[in-house]
């Protein structure tokens, strides 16, 4: 379900500077033992997400496959906020494929199904476009989704470990003491903050997090802004002009727009990403939640039909719990491995 | 996105209409429709298969093979199964003959608890009750000052003792306080948990346990998906919670949840929040509730919203006039403007129902442009122009059609649009039934449509 953070990027032509603390750029051999340790932690947060699908596909699901199997598949599938048009999708194509023998037994067939799932989850391009000096990413999507906490966390991995020259604009100018929730994660992650009086103006903090950046040869940008509904045409309306205040002081951002999606929504989490990506161009979900019992299926759904794919997972409270992700193995863990 | 359930029904069923009857095949088939409009409405997976099946006994017991509309008949059924399953029509809160009556609030954290609380007062305070409140969410950072907040707005009390002490501790002192106070109302706002959290869900039991409360709330956004039953059973184990208060619904989600949570717990939903502000927490409908889950539109919703935009008597002064035909340009463009706050075109025609198809159309040829050149064209015109548009000749039109930068045409368009309009009123007052279509034919949205963009006021509005 995580990746590797190495890959989470588009550095483009910037080498990593050498990260003030956190890791190092160890041998091979011992980044895979941390890797081994992180999915251990990862597996642990989300045993009991998996534990009803798991234990429904490790029961032999795949043994004889007949009606029963796919009909029993799919309700798996809805039953993690897949959505009834995706998991037709999946189990019809995963059916076809079976009667037309292009693979047999249990265990192959399962291969089949975390191919098909990660195919669809995954995101393309991949990494988070960081090319730009600086990139500016503008953080949305709906109230209590947690777009403050993904920014703090974000900023942090950015500045401390990658050692790049991080600015938080803190346009969430709406929601009481935002502010001082994105103040307490920016001095933990050592990085500059941008921000106005609340009831302040968002755009005006993002065009000066901006002009900062450009006078100090910043490497990023990172906005957060306040969280709305997406049926309030009036809300939509402002964040489309934060966007446009962004783009008169830099044309080519925003580089990133990302949206934060809470993995216990279920099908209106398709309308969110629709209206925000009709808005301002989304290009990337950051599913968070994800330590609970929900799976976060509905990311499968937003990412196959509005081809926007989850880029980070958040899976706890913890400032090392915004992960890179990875779709074979959020498909592994939707499927209980 | 979301289909009308209505509408692919009838879709489903059209095909066999020529056959004159349905057999129990094809109800099979109009049931698998009503899953997945279920599904779509985040309903669980297991409370859409036993309710299909409960559905399918009373359509064919109800007659519907025989029904001469099956489609509508089949909604109808499925309507009264939802309405029924939701019940809790009767479901209020339990006052308590001792005060203070003692509300305890629980739930998942960005589930909307600590504003739920603020309006719960505010509406028992509204009913003449004395109101306080106890802060023990000491988890989350400004929580305690976000109810005091809301404590001030509203007119309750509230006990606060910092975020230091244990919340069971702050609870059961703040009950005594209210009892030495004698408030009516003791409302407990606790910190958003997990349910997988087994200490906070421990703590939560302590809370209950120590503070006897009349009534244990679950706090549920409207946009959970297929987890909240695992939510709802989890939070019953610990708390045994009464009744369900749904948040965010004015947002667009179905909120299948809160079904599945009244499916599996029984526990009826009593309050639901469909805003912002602190009065827009309303009694539960279970019909309304039902009609949206299905995407049958949602007529009094819209009503609902419109009555937020406009100011009563305004409204009454426009109705007034639109009865004797007094409406005139000028009132046609400020009732434009009013209806334009509360969101683009499609999303208000969205709301509507019955028209499945022709709204579908509708949604795809209005374009909130053409709105922007209907404004510039009247607010082109002279005061006396839009009082009595009659006296519009050649010459006047080429002048508005210059100022509006529209074409002769698109202002010959508005006016007789406009006359229809009036027409259709007066009809409306005469008391005779209007043709929805005719309505929506003669919208007078569609005026400005190819005359070029508007210069009125230089708002250049842009959507997409």
């Amino acid at each position: 379900m995580a990746g590797e953070w190495a890959e989470a990027f588009d550095l483009g032509w910037r080498e990593p500077r050498d990260a003030p603390d956190g890791e190092p750029q160890g041998d091979p051999s011992d980044r895979g033992e941390r890797r081994r340790g992180r999915l251990k932690r990862l597996r642990d947060s989300l045993a009991r997400s998996r534990s009803a699908l798991g234990a429904e596909l490790r029961s032999g699901l795949f043994e004889t496959l007949d009606a029963a199997t796919w009909e029993r598949l799919e309700e798996a599938l809805i039953m993690a906020d897949v959505g009834a048009p995706t998991t037709a999708d999946v189990v019809g194509r995963l059916e076809i494929e079976a009667e037309s023998g292009a693979f047999s037994g249990a265990g192959a067939t399962r291969a089949r199904l975390v191919e098909l799932l990660a195919e669809i989850a995954g995101s393309k391009p991949a990494k988070i476009d960081l090319r730009d000096s600086p990139s500016v990413l503008l953080m949305v999507g709906v109230n209590g989704t947690g777009k403050t906490t993904t920014t703090g966390k974000l900023a942090y991995r950015l500045q401390r470990e990658l050692g790049l020259e991080v600015i938080v604009a803190a346009a969430d100018t709406y929601r009481a003491a935002a502010v001082e929730q994105l103040q307490t994660w920016s001095e933990r992650a050592g990085c500059q903050i941008i921000r106005a009086e609340t009831g302040g103006d968002a755009g005006a903090v993002v065009f000066d997090a901006i002009a900062a950046a450009q006078s100090r040869a910043a490497d990023v940008v990172l906005c957060d802004t306040a969280g709305r509904l997406h049926n309030r045409a009036d809300l939509m309306k402002e964040l489309e002009k934060v966007r446009n205040v962004a783009r008169r002081r830099l044309p080519s951002a925003p580089h990133e727009v990302l949206i934060t999606i809470d993995a216990t929504t279920g099908q209106n989490g398709l309308r969110q990403a629709k209206l925000f990506a009709e808005a301002v161009d989304v290009s990337g979900v950051v599913l968070t939640k994800l330590d609970g019992t929900a799976k976060g299926g509905i990311a499968l759904a937003i990412a196959r039909e509005l081809g926007i794919g989850v880029k980070l997972i958040g899976v706890g409270e913890g400032i090392e719990d915004l992960r890179p992700f990875e779709p074979r193995e959020y498909a592994e863990a939707l499927l209980g491995e | 996105m979301f289909d009308q359930l209505s509408e692919r029904l009838q879709g489903t069923l059209a095909e066999l209409r020529s056959r004159g009857k349905l057999s129990e095949a094809d109800i099979d088939k109009a049931m698998r429709e009503v899953r997945l409009a279920l599904l779509e409405a985040d309903v669980n997976f297991k409370v859409v298969k036993a309710f299909t099946a409960d559905v399918k006994a009373r359509a064919i017991g109800g007659g519907v093979l025989e029904a001469l509309n099956p489609g509508q008949q089949v909604v109808k059924a499925v309507n009264q199964a939802l309405t029924e399953l939701m019940g809790g029509s009767g479901a209020d809160l339990v006052i308590s003959p001792r005060a203070p009556t003692v509300i305890l609030m629980a739930g998942l954290q960005g589930s909307g608890k600590t504003t739920a609380c603020g309006k719960l007062a505010k509406t028992l305070i509204a009913d003449g009750k004395s109101v306080a409140m106890a802060a023990c969410d000491t988890q989350r950072p400004a929580a305690v000052e976000q109810l005091q907040l809301l404590g001030q707005q509203v007119g309750a009390t509230v006990y606060s003792q910092g975020t230091e002490r244990d919340p069971v501790e702050i609870a059961e002192w703040a009950l005594g306080q209210a009892r030495a106070e004698t408030q009516d109302v003791l409302i407990v706002d606790t910190a958003g948990r997990l349910h997988v959290d087994a200490d906070l869900m421990a703590q939560l039991s302590e809370i209950k346990r120590r503070t006897k409360p009349h009534n244990v709330l679950l706090v549920v956004d409207a946009m959970t998906g297929q987890d909240a039953v695992n939510v709802a059973e989890q939070f019953a184990e610990a708390a045994d919670f009464d009744a369900i208060v749904m948040t965010k619904l004015d947002g667009d989600a179905r909120g299948g949840a809160a079904l599945s949570i009244k499916a599996v717990t029984g526990k009826p939903i009593v309050y639901a929040s469909v805003g912002e502000k602190l009065d827009a927490l309303e009694r539960f409908h279970p019909d309304r509730m039902a009609g949206r889950i299905l995407g049958m539109g949602d007529v009094l919703s819209l009503i609902e919203k419109a009555e937020a935009e406009f100011d009563e008597a305004d409204a009454e002064e426009m109705q007034r006039k639109m009865m004797t035909a007094q409406f005139t340009l000028e009132d046609f463009l400020k009732q434009l403007k009013q209806v334009r706050k509360m969101g683009s075109l499609s999303s208000i025609l969205g709301m509507m129902p019955g028209m499945g198809k022709q709204i579908k159309e509708m949604q795809n040829q209005v374009d909130d442009r053409d709105l922007d050149r209907v404004e510039a064209i009247i607010l082109s015109m002279t005061p006396a122009e839009r009082f009595d548009p009659s006296i519009i000749n050649g010459t006047r039109r080429r002048r508005i059609a210059a100022g509006s930068g529209t074409t002769i045409q698109a202002v010959k368009q508005l006016l007789t649009q406009f006359e229809q309009m009036r027409k259709m009123f007066k009809q409306l007052a005469s008391g005779r039934q209007l043709d929805p279509r005719a309505l929506m034919q003669s919208q007078v949205g569609r005026a400005g449509r190819g005359g070029g963009r508007p210069s009125g006021g230089g708002r250049a509005r842009r959507r997409r």
